[in-house]
């Protein structure tokens, strides 16, 4: 079967690009536009290392196929930072030492956006069941909590 | 010239132990950072594995012409493309390995001896090309009966996985092969007349499931090997320089020709520190004369690549009636996995060690079945041994009406103890971390019904090892600081600390990558808790040479003699009255006239690091029982660890805090599960449940520094020691909630509810 042609756009560029039909949007982004800050740990949605935004709704982009994403705002942790300036998360995962090892890295900050996007006080209980699907092994999950708490405490300030 | 030694006294310390901000951090937080599956080559193939579905067979025949006759495919291979080994056992980690197994742990030869032991592998054009070749290969195999569990393996009649396997290390020589590969033994004392003084003696069974060390990056390798054999390989590693020498011995290539460049690491904890697709994406790269990139799935890591041991393991111990300890005895039995070499030695030596006893004896017995290999999982065989001796200890704790911390410190292990494993302990900070621990307001703090408090202690070793490093006075006076160990958590953040404070310059002005196997000597691999404690070591050593080399161009460029210059601060200074005649210089200034007095400036560490300070830690443990699930929730966690002197505190406390949270995995939730087929039931994260955000609380970190008086800076190795007393602080946390000791791991909620049932405690 032919591929499929699909036009979407990607932390706010126009792309577009073919697939077969069982290459996962993950696939799409690594291989095919060469964007490989998102990772593949476990290609089943367990891990979370793969999150990505689909038109604003946090997914693993190992669930969701690349030919279902035509028409649809993609943004990955590649547009996370605007310029030279990081987004807060990134700058307080940085202070914090929240990150060992660093490939969940990527996902969990998309996810964490996605959270302060959509609760921008949230109580850690809230973030620890928001980022419940991604998988750290290295940090206990300790500081990577405390740095969106912190993030989210200094935006909610300006 | 007045040399300084360095650190402290002269330069002041601007940077060691402050939270600087990781050199590789941006990268980190953008995605822009390369791990082992982000690199690619022009014209790459994509290599994949067939793996055995038996857990044990005699691989009859292996026909691949099918596969190779697919369009698309380039490459084969099989047992046929690997030279066998002979039998030879070489460090890996802290753990030994004999080539002749891993030969055929990378492929198998004779037999396939675990589900997905790796029996060919192909490269081909795209994924989907290799995937269907897999499926051409044609395997004939003769399935034999398997053995999963430890004690069953070491019955009489087992089926037997090697018939060349006679148990090593017993008098005489046994006449039959066994899967029982070696028993290791230590004593000290006696304890047959330590028992009979104890007032009272405890012995318990333990159990404990295999776990995997659950790094999130799968392993991946990317190697292109030219016409003349030159071969270049990117892979996850712990270790490149290890990757190396094995590659080059298993394929026969010269060391030399060999060039490793290890890739950001996605998480290790021991298990990247053998190889899996590394020669064979060589070998296929060979065969194609194209770069081959392999990357295992999930489940290939879950079932192909190391867990640590699952064990039995039995503890005696006996005490006097006020509790001093008078004799202790245990008996390991370590799974291997296939092939021999569990870390039944080490578990051995911990067992007993953070206790000053006089009467020690331990057995261990290293135990092959149908499992996957074992690999090294931080402070390797630790936890298991210590687990069912801390278990014991609270019970005496208990039975005897003794606080769990005052009998702890009754009995620690202290500077001038004797461990039973041989050596006479240095200054150590056991002691200090259980006084930290009883100082907390956690410890006092009140609980209610269904929860309970636990306590427990933890030992490692830690080692130093050969290792290179270089320090590179750039032309604009910054640093270029090279080490050859993987940075795992946080390496090139305190190389690059002490590299600033050594010299004098802005930590940001130290720029530290890690080079490939070309660029550097030899180093061992990152493990051990061996990586900032040898690397600043030899750090410290490369320093020294650049400050005598720019005091010896001041002498020059001054014609002043040696008494009259002495380098602090980040600058040569003329003393006494050459102060009035001429300028102090600083690295930079030097730097800029480099190639006028003698060309460009660098020293390099080159070092075999010894005096490794043993790590004691102490943990703290609340947590909360379900009685009607069964379901085990922590409620609050300390960990008080002795760091020596933490050169990058909040990396520190990460080891800490990601070490606990593992302990409390595998304390209650992760454990391969195999069906009567011999098959892994469980070989993904859904099923292998390692804990998530909302399985735990914050991990409060109490950095304890006894400094290590062997290193400059006294550091201790810290990232082993986090993960062995959870296991035992969980357990009496849960003797504590529950009036119930488990005695086998992990506690998850069936188990925990079944016991309820048993006791009528469980709520309907």
């Amino acid at each position: 079967m032919a591929k499929h042609h699909i036009e979407a756009t990607v932390n706010g560029d126009a792309v577009e690009f073919l697939c077969e039909t069982e290459e996962t949007l993950l696939d799409v982004l690594r291989d095919t536009l060469h964007l490989t800050g998102s990772k593949e740990g476990c290609a089943s949605g367990d891990c979370g290392a793969c999150s990505v935004t689909l038109d604003g709704r946090l997914v693993c982009a190992c669930l969701v196929l690349g030919c279902e994403v035509d028409g649809q705002k993609i943004e990955t942790i590649e547009g996370m930072a605007k310029g030279e300036a990081l987004h807060p998360l990134q700058q307080r995962f940085l202070e914090s030492a929240a990150l060992q090892c660093g490939i969940c890295t990527p996902g969990f900050l998309v996810a964490s956006r996605a959270l302060l996007e959509k609760s921008p006080n949230p109580t850690e209980h809230e973030v620890r069941y928001w980022l419940a699907g991604n998988l750290c092994r290295c940090t206990g999950y300790d500081k990577i909590i405390t740095a969106v708490m912190d993030t989210a405490a200094a935006l909610r300030k300006g | 010239m007045t040399e300084s030694n360095g650190h402290s006294q002269t330069n002041g310390e601007h940077y060691v132990g402050t939270r600087t901000i990781r050199p590789d951090g941006h990268d980190k937080v953008t995605g822009r950072a390369r791990f082992g599956a982000d690199f690619n080559l022009p014209g790459q193939l994509i290599g994949r594995v067939l793996r055995s579905p038996h857990p044990h067979a005699h691989i009859v025949s292996i026909d691949t012409s099918k596969a190779e006759a697919l369009p698309g495919v380039k490459a084969v291979v099989t047992r046929d493309d690997f030279a066998d080994q002979p039998s030879e056992f070489v460090p890996a980690g802290e753990m030994m390995m004999n080539y002749k197994d891993v030969v055929r742990n990378v492929m198998a030869r004779e037999k396939a001896l675990y589900e997905g032991h790796a029996v060919a592998a192909v490269a081909a054009t795209s994924a989907a090309v290799a995937r269907k070749a897999l499926k051409l290969i044609d395997v004939t195999y003769e399935v034999l009966p398997h053995v999963i569990d430890v004690v069953e393996a070491m019955r009489p009649g087992a089926p037997l996985l090697h018939d060349d396997l006679f148990t090593a290390g017993v008098e005489p020589k046994p006449e039959k092969p066994s899967n029982i590969a070696k028993r290791v033994e230590i004593k000290q004392g006696d304890v047959e007349a330590g028992f009979e003084k104890a007032d009272i003696v405890i012995e318990r069974e333990f159990k404990t499931a295999a776990v995997h060390q659950g790094y999130i990056e799968p392993h991946a390798a990317l190697a292109t090997v030219s016409e003349d054999g030159s071969t270049e390989l990117w892979c996850t590693t712990q270790g490149h320089y290890i990757v190396r020498a094995h590659c080059a011995r298993l394929l026969g290539l010269d060391i030399g020709k060999v060039r490793v460049t290890a890739t950001e690491i996605g998480g290790g904890f021991g298990g990247k520190t053998v190889v899996y697709l590394e020669p064979l994406a060589i070998a296929l790269s060979r065969k194609a004369k194209r770069p081959v990139k392999m990357v295992m799935s999930r489940e290939e890591v879950f079932k192909s690549s190391g867990p640590t041991s699952g064990a039995t393991v039995r503890v005696k111990l006996g005490a006097t009636k006020d509790g001093k300890f008078v004799a202790a005895f245990a008996e390991l039995k370590y799974q291997a996995g296939a092939f021999q070499g569990s870390p039944v030695q080490p578990g051995t030596m911990c067992a007993f060690a953070p206790y000053d006893i006089e009467n020690v004896h331990v057995v261990g017995y290293d135990v092959v079945s149908n499992r996957p290999k074992v690999a090294a999982y931080r402070a390797p065989g630790a936890p298991i041994s210590e687990y069912a001796v801390e278990s014991v200890v609270d019970e005496i704790a208990k039975k005897l009406d003794i606080d769990p911390i005052d009998l702890r410190l009754q009995n620690a292990a202290h500077e001038g103890t004797k461990a039973a494993y041989g050596p006479k302990f240095g200054p150590i900070g056991l002691e200090e971390t259980l006084n930290a621990i009883k100082k907390t307001e956690h410890w006092n703090a009140p609980l209610r019904k269904w929860q309970g408090r636990g306590v427990a202690s933890g030992f490692w070793f830690n080692i130093g090892g050969e290792t290179s490093v270089s320090l590179t006075v750039n032309e604009d006076g910054t640093i270029s600081l090279m080490a050859g160990t993987p940075d795992i958590g946080g390496l090139r953040a305190s190389l690059a600390a002490v590299a600033a404070d050594e010299l004098g310059v802005p930590y940001d002005k130290v720029r530290p990558i890690i080079g490939d196997t070309g660029s550097l000597g030899f180093n061992f691999l990152t493990g051990g808790s061996r990586s900032a404690f040898s690397g600043s070591m030899a750090i410290v050593e490369a320093a020294k040479q650049i400050r005598a080399e720019l005091c010896a161009r001041a002498c020059k460029l001054w014609e002043a003699k040696p008494d009259q210059v002495e380098f602090s601060d980040g600058a040569v200074r003329p003393l006494g009255a050459l102060a009035e005649k001429v300028k102090a210089m600083t690295v930079a200034d030097f730097a800029k006239v480099a190639g006028k007095t003698g060309g460009p400036i660098g020293g390099v560490g080159r070092i075999n690091a010894q005096g490794a300070g043993p790590s004691f830690g102490t943990h703290l443990v609340d947590l909360e029982v379900d009685p009607e699930t069964g379901r085990v929730s922590i409620l609050r966690y300390t960990v008080a660890q002795d760091a020596g002197r933490a050169l990058h505190p909040a990396y520190v406390e990460g080891q800490y805090q990601g070490g606990a949270v593992q302990g409390i995995g595998w304390a209650l939730n992760e454990e391969y599960i195999y069906g009567a087929d011999g098959k892994l039931q469980n070989a993904g994260f859904l099923d292998y449940r390692m804990p998530v955000a909302s399985d735990v609380p914050m991990i409060d970190a109490i950095l304890v520094e006894v400094a290590n008086p062997k290193h400059p800076y006294g550091v201790r190795g810290v990232g082993e020691t986090p993960i062995v007393p959870p296991l035992g602080a969980i357990a009496n946390a849960m003797e504590n909630a529950t009036g119930i000791r488990f005695t086998e791991l992990p506690m998850s909620p069936p188990k925990v509810l079944k016991a309820l049932k048993e006791k009528g405690l469980a709520r309907a």
